[in-house]
C-alpha cells in the first residue's frame, strides 16, 4: 500500500512539472508569439519593446526564465505581476480561492444530496415512469451550457421579477464568508443551484444503474436467500457499494471544477474566484497570474486524481497491483 | 478470417447488423436523428433565408436601417430611453419570416439569419473536432496498448498531463495564445481568426478522456485467446491490428462519437462566449450569447434562441449515443440504464 502511495505521488510530481513546462511553453515558445508585443501594446516602437525585454528578462533564455520563474513562485513566494508591476501574485491567488471553494463545495452538497437520495428512490421504485424521466434528467444535464443556464438564472432574478419575487436576491458578485454569513449564503444561492442542476441529474442517473447493476450480483442472492429483507439489501449492501463508484466520480468532478471548469460559473455570476482570476489575466497575457492559477488548478484535478486512485485501492486490492 | 466474420459466417447475421436492427427499432433514435436533421437542414438553409426570405445581409450591422411594420415606419435599432439615455435599443422578434423574425442584435443585425449561420459554424466546429479527437485517440490509444513497453510508457505519460491540464485552461490558453499569432504547423498555416484554430484546440484538449479507454481496451484484448492465436500463426502485425483489434474496439469508438461531437460542441460555444472561439464578424451560437449579453434584460430573445439551439442539438446528440451504447452492448440495457 505504501509503495503505491509513493508511486501515485511520483507521478503526481511529474505530471506537475511537466503542466508548468507547458504552460511556459505555450505562452513563450509558441512560433509566431512575441511576449514583449503582447505586454508593449500595440504600435510600439523598438525601443520600447527592447526596454520591455530587459525589463521583464525576456532576453534571457527560455530555461533560466523558466527556472527563475519556479524559483519566485515556489521558493522565494514573490512572484510579481506582469501588468500590475510589483503587485504579488500569490496573495491574489489566495484571496481568490475562498469564494471559488465556497461556490464548488456549496453547489456539490446539494447535488450530492439530491442526486443520491433521488439516485436511491429511483432504484427502489418499479414505477414506470421513473426509468425515462430519469434518462431525460441525465442527459439535460450534460447538455445544458452553464454559463447560458446562468444567464437564463439571472434574467428570471434580476430582470422584471426582481422588483417583486425574487426582490431578496442581491445584486451579482460575492460577499465572504467572514464579511456577512447571511449574505455569502443569499450571493451564491443560485450559482449554486444553477452548478448543483447540471450535475444532480448524472449522478442520479448513475447512481442509479450502479444499484441496480448491484443488485444482480451474486451476494445479494445470497442475502436474499439467507432470508434479509429487502430494504436491509438495498440501504445496507446496494447503496453502500454503489456509492464507491459516486466517491470515484465525485473526486473527479469536484477537482475538474475547482481546478478550473467553475471559470465559467463565475464569470456569468460576477464572483471573483480563481476562474474569473485566471480568465482576467489570460486576456492581459498576465503570465506569472496565470502560470501561478494553472499551477493550483492542476494541483486540485492531480491531487483529487490521485485520492480517488487511493482510495479505488483502499477498497479495491485488485488495482494495487496495476 | 476474423472471430466476427466466422460468428457471421455460422449464424448468418453479425454483432454489426444486430446493432443496426437495434437501433432501428429504438425510439430514442428516431427522436434524436429527426431533431438533428432538423437543425442541420435550418444550418443549410442560412444562405437562402438571409438572402431570398429575409434579404438581409447577417455580417454587415446596419445602424440606421427602417423597416414597415404593420404600415407603420419603424428604425431597427431605437435610442435608448431609459437612464442616460445611452446606448440602443435594438427591435425586438416582429415574428415576420420576412424581416427580423427573432429582433435585431445591438448592431441591427438580423438574430434568425444569424443564428442559422451561427449553427452552421457550431455544426462544422463541434462534428470536426469531436472526429479528430476521436481519430487520433484511437490512433494513440491503439498504438500504446498494441505495443506496450516504452512506447505505452511514454504516450501514457503524454495522455497523463493534458489529462490532468484542466480543459478548459488548456483550450482557453491556447486559444488566447494563437488567436492573435495564428499557427504554424509545418506546411499547414492556420491565420489569426481561422476556423481551423479553435477545431484543432478542441480536437486535441479531449484526448484523454477517449484515448485512454481505448488504449485499456487494446491492452486487455492482447491478451485475449483469440489474438494468441493470431500471433501463434505468424499473422503481420499489420493483419492483427486491422483484423482482429479494430473490429473489437469498434463499438467503444462508435459510442464516443455522438458523446464527443456533443462535447466539443459545447466547448466551441463556451469559448466563443469567451470571445476567444469564433472571431466576428463570424457567428456561431456561442458568440450570439455572448451578442445578447449586453441585450439581456431588454431583448432576452438574442440570447436566448442561440443557447436553446445548443441545448437541443447536444441534447439529441447524447440521446443518440445512449441509444447506440445500448444497441451495442445489450447488457447495459438489460442492467436497466
Amino acid at each position: 500500500m505504501l509503495s503505491f502511495i509513493a508511486k501515485r505521488f511520483s507521478a503526481m510530481i511529474f505530471v506537475l512539472v511537466s503542466i508548468s513546462i507547458l504552460v511556459f511553453l505555450i505562452f513563450f515558445a509558441t512560433p509566431g508569439v512575441d511576449p514583449a508585443a503582447r505586454i508593449a501594446g500595440r504600435n510600439a516602437d523598438q525601443q520600447t519593446l527592447m526596454q520591455v525585454r530587459a525589463s521583464f528578462e525576456l532576453d534571457k533564455p527560455l530555461p533560466a526564465r523558466y527556472l527563475s520563474m519556479m524559483k519566485h513562485l515556489f521558493v522565494s513566494q514573490d512572484l510579481t505581476s506582469y501588468v500590475n508591476r510589483g503587485a504579488k501574485v500569490l496573495p491574489q491567488l489566495f484571496q481568490a480561492i475562498p469564494a471559488t471553494l465556497s461556490l464548488v463545495i456549496g453547489a456539490a452538497l446539494i447535488w450530492l444530496f439530491v442526486g443520491i437520495f433521488l439516485g436511491v428512490f429511483a432504484a427502489s421504485s418499479k414505477r414506470k415512469w421513473i426509468d425515462p424521466t430519469i434518462s431525460v434528467l441525465g442527459i439535460i444535464g450534460i447538455s445544458l451550457p452553464v454559463y447560458w443556464l446562468g444567464e437564463v438564472v439571472n434574467l428570471i432574478t434580476q430582470s422584471k421579477l426582481h422588483n417583486s419575487v425574487f426582490k431578496w436576491v442581491p445584486a451579482l458578485g460575492y460577499v465572504s464568508l467572514t464579511a456577512n454569513p447571511w449574505q455569502w449564503f443569499l450571493h451564491l444561492l443560485f450559482p449554486w443551484l444553477t452548478l448543483a442542476l447540471l450535475y444532480a441529474g448524472i449522478y442520479i442517473r448513475v447512481l442509479r444503474s450502479e444499484i441496480l447493476g448491484v443488485m444482480k450480483e451474486d451476494y445479494i442472492k445470497t442475502e436474499r436467500a439467507k432470508g434479509a429483507s429487502e430494504k436491509r439489501i438495498l440501504y445496507k449492501h446496494a447503496t453502500r457499494m454503489s456509492l464507491i463508484t459516486i466517491v470515484s466520480l465525485f473526486g473527479l468532478d469536484f477537482g475538474a471544477l475547482v481546478g478550473g471548469s467553475a471559470l465559467l460559473t463565475e464569470v456569468v455570476f460576477g464572483i471573483q474566484g480563481v476562474g474569473k482570476l485566471t480568465f482576467d489575466s489570460l486576456q492581459n497575457f498576465d503570465l506569472p497570474v496565470i502560470m501561478a492559477t494553472v499551477m493550483y488548478a492542476s494541483f486540485f484535478v492531480v491531487f483529487m486524481n490521485a485520492l480517488v486512485d487511493i482510495v479505488y485501492a483502499v477498497l479495491d486490492p485488485r488495482v494495487r497491483r496495476v | 478470417m476474423s472471430l466476427n466474420e466466422s460468428a457471421s459466417a455460422i449464424f448468418s447475421e453479425s454483432p454489426g447488423k444486430i446493432a443496426l436492427r437495434t437501433l432501428a427499432r429504438d425510439k430514442r433514435s428516431w427522436i434524436s436523428l429527426s431533431i438533428l436533421g432538423t437543425i442541420i437542414l435550418l444550418a443549410l438553409f442560412a444562405p437562402l433565408y438571409a438572402h431570398v426570405i429575409a434579404k438581409t445581409d447577417p455580417f454587415a450591422s446596419t445602424l440606421n436601417a427602417t423597416i414597415t411594420l404593420h404600415g407603420k415606419t419603424v428604425s431597427v435599432l431605437e435610442p435608448s430611453t431609459t437612464g442616460l439615455g445611452l446606448g440602443v435599443t435594438p427591435i425586438g422578434p416582429t415574428w415576420d419570416i420576412h424581416k427580423y423574425f427573432l429582433g435585431a442584435d445591438g448592431q441591427g443585425r438580423d438574430v434568425m439569419a444569424r443564428l442559422l449561420y451561427g449553427g452552421r459554424n457550431t455544426l462544422f466546429i463541434g462534428t470536426s473536432a469531436g472526429l479528430i479527437t476521436i481519430i487520433l485517440s484511437l490512433l494513440i490509444g491503439m498504438i500504446a496498448g498494441y505495443r506496450r513497453g516504452w512506447v505505452d510508457a511514454v504516450l501514457s505519460r503524454i495522455l497523463d498531463v493534458i489529462w490532468a491540464f484542466p480543459v478548459y485552461l488548456l483550450a482557453i490558453s491556447l486559444s488566447v495564445v494563437l488567436l492573435t499569432s495564428g499557427l504554424k504547423i509545418g506546411f499547414l498555416h492556420f491565420g489569426p481568426g481561422s476556423m481551423a484554430l479553435p477545431i484543432t484546440i478542441i480536437g486535441v484538449v479531449y484526448i484523454p478522456y477517449v484515448a485512454r479507454p481505448i488504449r485499456g481496451q487494446v491492452l486487455a484484448m492482447r491478451e485475449r485467446e483469440f489474438v494468441r492465436a493470431a500471433v501463434g500463426t505468424g499473422a503481420k502485425h499489420s493483419t492483427i491490428v486491422f483484423r482482429e483489434i479494430l473490429p473489437n474496439v469498434m463499438p467503444a469508438v462508435l459510442v464516443f462519437i455522438p458523446i464527443m461531437i456533443a462535447l466539443s460542441m459545447l466547448t466551441e460555444s463556451a469559448l466563443s462566449f469567451l470571445s476567444i472561439g469564433v472571431q466576428p464578424p463570424s457567428a456561431s451560437w456561442g458568440t450570439i450569447i455572448n451578442d445578447g449579453l449586453a441585450l439581456l434584460y431588454t431583448r432576452p430573445v438574442v440570447a436566448l434562441a442561440p443557447g436553446l439551439m445548443i441545448v437541443l442539438t447536444a441534447a439529441a446528440l447524447n440521446l443518440y449515443g445512449d441509444a447506440v451504447r445500448d444497441a451495442l452492448d445489450p447488457k447495459t440495457r438489460a442492467r436497466g440504464d
